[in-house]
């Protein structure tokens, strides 16, 4: 690999208080790639990818968007690369005082100030692509089911076509079909839009379906990259582990009793 | 020795704390001075403290006038009475009683609403979201608010200046049997600009501090619900106490020369 990675990150450490959570995570994702995180409950996935967004600040370390340096970026430079990034958050995270397309649309009207009726059409457009109608464009967010909220802010997080995408978590609380449903659709976006992806997912099914490459995060590190196909074919008992769902393993529970 | 520690830890949180809220203060004032301003959010903020807190500014205004009046008929009762309750009644009111009270109230009703709807937003992740779709929180939330407080709290003052004094009327002249035109001429002659100015500059301070006290308190909260209702709480406080040392401070500053 002789092009710059689109994201590369170099030796992450956080923590919070006394608590490490990541102990030297590094990894490299090229663009264009879909990138999967697997990894425990409370392992780190959603600090390391809040820390490649700038919404926390590791300790030590080093992340590079497009080959610059993004750690302690700040003002216009900051804004600028903010503009490259989407993020699905695992909770949704919708703006309860905005109709739905509002939300969807609020990146563009807002962020990139596109006038507000060419937004609401590609809002309501990116709603469909979602498998959500019109009707739906007018709601609140909290007249949604929690599986409805999850594909809105999904329509939000993809709405201004940026060039990376974060997925946090995005089939969990979906029924196995629309998870499926979203699981091509995150295909499509990276291949139709040249996007890179990085998603985090428990859902191994999906993990197989999105990604080129999978890392299982253990520790506070990375302790397994690899290409999707490996990951039934590798040694390592940890992934074993994880890929299996077994209780007994080298992978202990924090289980109190 | 532990003693001492205990005091230079809380020293040391107390430093921390300042230092925290100074830097949110400049951001807060920085950002509501420099363009983009969001002229629909200011003017839907403006709506909520001033037109909406008017039904209970006005009660306790017109209800602080007319005690005014009857405790201080009675004080001065036999000696000069009319002049001295009218003089009271106006001079009270416009220094002191107006802004404080509208101060307090706005602080319960306002303050308190602010901290939960940012503070929501923070647990909820919305602020983070709203980071991710390239709009800054402090232009989008923080500068609304500031600029709505500080502009409504005068204009709620003017309004409850005049209710107050005309409670205080109606109990003179319809309680006490005062003359009606008496009364008025003597409100009138005691009052001067700087008693309304030093007012209405007090009304903007406590508005200032309000928004600050309640958008501070909410973007900082942590840990869900319960920390929601620590910041509202502590936002409607911390927002009490500081108008009472500030409503000390601008009055040593107006009259005490
Ligand atoms: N803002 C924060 N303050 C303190 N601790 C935090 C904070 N954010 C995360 N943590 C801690 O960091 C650890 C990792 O959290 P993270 O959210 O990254 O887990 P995760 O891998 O995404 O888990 P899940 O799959 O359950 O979402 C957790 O133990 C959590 O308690
Ligand atoms: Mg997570």
């Amino acid at each position: 690999m002789s092009a710059i990675p689109k994201i590369r990150m170099r030796d992450l450490h956080k923590r919070f208080g006394a608590k490490p959570v990541l102990d030297g995570v590094s990894a490299e994702i090229a663009a264009g790639e879909s990138f999967v995180i697997i990894g425990g409950s409370g392992s780190g996935k959603s600090v390391t990818i809040k820390c490649i967004l700038g919404l926390l600040h590791p300790d030590s370390g080093s992340i590079e968007i497009d080959g610059i340096e993004t750690v302690g970026l700040h003002g216009r430079a900051r804004d600028e690369l903010m503009r490259k990034f989407g993020m699905l958050f695992q909770g949704g995270a919708l703006f309860d005082s905005l109709r739905v397309w509002e939300n969807v649309a609020f990146g563009l009207i807002q962020g990139r100030r596109m006038e507000a009726a060419k937004a609401r059409e590609r809002a309501l457009e990116t709603l469909a692509q979602v498998g959500l109608g019109a009707d739906v464009g007018a709601l609140w967010p909290a007249e949604l089911s929690g599986g409805m909220q999850k594909r809105v802010a999904l329509a939000r997080a993809i709405a201004a076509r940026p060039e990376i995408i974060f997925f946090d978590e995005p089939t969990t609380g979906l029924d196995p079909i629309m998870a499926d449903v979203i699981n091509d659709l995150i295909v499509k976006c990276v291949k139709e839009l040249g996007a890179t992806a990085v998603s985090i997912t428990h859902d191994m099914h999906s993990a197989r379906k999105i990604g080129d490459r999978m890392a299982m995060i253990y520790g506070g590190k990375l302790i397994w990259v690899g290409r999707t196909a490996e990951i039934d074919t590798t040694d390592n008992p940890y992934v074993q582990q994880f890929v299996h769902g077994r209780a007994d393993g080298p992978i202990r529970m924090e289980v109190r009793g | 020795m532990n003693f001492v520690a205990g005091v230079g830890r809380l020293f040391l949180a107390f430093l921390w704390h300042t230092g925290h809220l100074a830097i949110f203060t400049a951001a807060a004032l920085s950002h509501s001075v420099r363009p983009p301003i969001f002229g629909r959010l200011i003017v839907r903020q403006l709506i909520e403290i001033g037109y909406f807190s008017l039904p209970v500014v006005g009660l306790t205004a017109i209800f602080t006038g007319m005690v005014l009046a009857l405790q201080s008929h009675t004080g001065f009762a036999g000696f000069a009475a009319e002049s001295a309750v009218a003089t009271v009644v106006v001079l009270s009111m416009t220094r002191e009683l107006g802004p404080v009270l509208a101060g307090l109230m706005v602080a319960g009703r306002i303050g308190a609403a602010m901290a939960a709807e940012i503070g929501t937003m923070r647990v909820t992740e919305q602020i983070d979201a709203l980071v991710t779709l390239s709009t800054n929180p402090y232009k989008y939330l923080v500068a609304p608010r500031v600029i709505a407080a500080v502009v409504a709290l005068p204009l709620l003052v003017i309004v409850d200046d005049a209710i107050g004094v005309f409670g205080g009327f109606l109990v003179s002249v319809y309680n006490l049997g005062y003359n009606p035109s008496t009364y008025i001429n003597s409100s009138w002659d005691a009052l001067k600009t700087v008693d309304v100015l030093s007012g209405l500059v007090k009304a903007a301070t406590f508005g200032f501090i309000i928004a600050l006290m309640g958008c501070y308190n909410g973007y900082n909260s942590r840990g869900g619900a319960q920390g929601v209702g620590q910041a509202t709480t502590n936002a409607v406080v911390s927002a009490s106490i500081l108008i009472l040392t500030f409503d000390y401070v601008l009055t040593a500053l107006f009259f005490n020369r």
